[in-house]
């Protein structure tokens, strides 16, 4: 394991050091210490190495990882794992606003709660909060899923295209265009399989499924005379 | 985009090193307001019959001597009084509308930045290492303090857009963000007698509480009050003769950490302004919830005596 103190070396060093073994890769396992929640903390990284935040981050840590697992031992800032692609992120405390944002792929987990706009415009990301979520959470969500075990703010996936979100406690309202849906077998194996992924003991017969009801997204053939 | 701090002491052994506390969590918001930057620190109270002014002059050779050699001569006895760089503190035994009236008169040039019990504000333009150096801020004791650095949108990079704004007795504010009614609003408080320096939008919030708490309302109160009639981006901190309050808008798009132990809480823009408070490591961090009023208030008398 490659320890990087972050009282010693600045950000950009410990970011090279992590891009650098996208080209040759010669430690798979790192620890960042003493992080002090500075900002752009493990992100860009593009290989399947493991990176442990020994502390608070800043704004947009790991974003746009690719295949790496980074986990931040304490609170994250606004922007965690924005744009990822693949990979796990996972953080132990609590996440500020737009966590996973437009993430394409890979698995984010929250340990606490994420506040506002917890995967907004989501393309494909898996987000797991084992708390509660903040207001207008999953807003666009194109496609992925969201899991809350906790309870989820107002305006929950407003505007919603094919984003799956699971929530176990209550919603304070939804989003333009977001209903409840019906829990069926494969979205409870869906869920067992989020769920298990993120080792998060939840039972997922107890959580609740919204999705979109799919009245904003395409165009109503009654607007044509517009034209 | 702008900075903002504060840090309000729960354990009172901790006092004498308010300032101390305080200046590097100025410091660490530099990236996020570098046009100028300031502070309202509370302590050293004054008795029930008494007030405490702080006025600065553009001229830092301005001679406050002869200003309180004038005060002696309007109000019987010369006050005690102190200069700290182009800023002057005056403890009088007089009311406010009489202490404006007679620094109108002996100092025209010198502007006053608070009034009140407990409060001095000390502001400028320049980096918030100027500042802290130039008012020795290092040394300050007092019970709580809130401090801003500014990067300036809604009106100039001067020292009247410097915040924390102070609008009534003990009462100031420092603004994250931008609001969008702030001229409707100051009309309208205008007519109910609230007097503005500045066409700063943040000045309007400071104006809005001090209106409220003017018309019999808790700080708590003024604070939904203000929640439902500022309209636009912000997260406040807010300080009061023995209070400290933070409030974000519903939207909460400025962002805000606060932190809490048996010995303070302590309020920055980002946790990186937090890291070298005592304790920070095992505190209860958190983001504060939108529109929700998070608010400490204590008792006693304030600050280190004199």
């Amino acid at each position: 394991m490659k320890t990087v103190d972050l009282n010693t070396s600045t950000v950009r060093e410990l970011n090279q050091a992590l891009h650098d073994q996208a080209k040759q890769c010669d430690e798979r396992e790192w620890l960042v210490t003493h992080p002090a929640g500075t900002h752009a903390l493990a992100c860009g990284l593009d290989q399947n190495i493991s990176v442990d935040i020994e502390g608070h981050a800043g704004y947009y840590c790991a974003g746009m990882n690719q295949k790496a697992t980074v986990t931040v031992h304490g609170n994250a800032g606004q922007g965690l794992a924005e744009n990822m692609m693949s990979g796990v992120v996972r953080v132990t405390g609590d996440a500020s606003q737009s966590a996973g944002a437009t993430g394409h792929g890979g698995l984010l987990v929250v340990e606490g709660n994420a506040s506002a706009r917890c995967g907004i415009s989501m393309k494909g990301i898996d987000i797991v909060v084992k708390g509660s979520v903040g207001h207008m959470s999953a807003f666009m969500g194109q496609a992925g899923r969201l899991v809350v075990c906790g309870d989820a703010g107002d305006a929950l996936g407003d505007s919603l295209y094919e984003v799956r979100i699971y929530v176990k406690g209550e919603v304070a309202s939804l989003g333009a265009d977001c209903i409840e849906k019906e829990m069926r077998e494969e979205h409870i194996a869906e869920l067992s399989e989020l769920l298990q992924k993120a080792a998060i003991d939840e039972d997922p017969k107890t959580f609740r499924r919204y999705g979109s009801a799919r009245q904003l997204y395409h165009f109503k053939v009654d607007n044509a005379s517009a034209y | 985009m702008c900075g903002i701090v504060g840090l309000y002491l729960k354990n009172r052994d901790l006092e004498p090193s308010l300032g101390k506390l305080f200046a590097p969590m100025l410091l660490a918001m530099t990236d996020r307001g570098p046009d100028s930057a300031g502070f309202a620190i509370y302590g050293d109270e004054v008795g029930d019959n008494q007030i405490k002014v702080t006025l600065q002059h553009p001229d830092a050779a301005f001679d406050w001597n002869t200003v309180a050699a004038g005060l002696g001569s309007k109000l019987g006895s010369e006050p005690d009084w102190l200069q700290n760089a182009n800023a002057a503190v005056f403890k009088l035994t007089c009311d406010e509308p009489t202490a404006r009236a007679a620094f109108a008169a002996l100092a025209p040039g010198a502007v006053i930045m608070s009034v009140g019990r407990s409060i001095e504000i000390l502001k400028g333009v320049g980096l918030p290492e100027d500042i802290v150096e130039r008012f020795g801020l290092a040394k300050m004791q007092g019970s709580h303090i809130i401090g801003h650095t500014r990067m300036a949108t809604e009106s100039a990079v001067s020292m009247a857009g410097s915040h924390p704004f102070s609008t009534g007795m003990d009462l100031c504010l420092v603004h994250n963000g931008s609001l969008s009614n702030h001229n409707w609003l100051r009309t309208r408080l205008k007519h109910q007698g609230v007097s503005f320096e500045t066409d700063n939008d943040s000045e309007v919030a400071a104006g809005f509480l001090t209106w409220r708490l003017r018309e019999g309302d808790s700080l708590e109160q003024a604070l939904h009050a203000g929640l439902r009639e500022l309209d636009g981006f912000y997260t406040f901190a807010v300080g009061t003769r023995n209070g400290f309050a933070v409030i974000r808008d519903p939207i909460a798009c400025k962002p805000a950490v606060l932190a809490e132990t048996d010995d303070y809480v302590a309020i920055a823009s980002e946790y990186q302004a937090l890291v070298t408070l005592p304790g920070i490591e095992d505190a209860k961090v958190w983001e504060p919830e939108p529109a929700r009023v998070y608010l400490w208030e204590r008792q006693d008398r304030l600050g280190v005596a004199a």
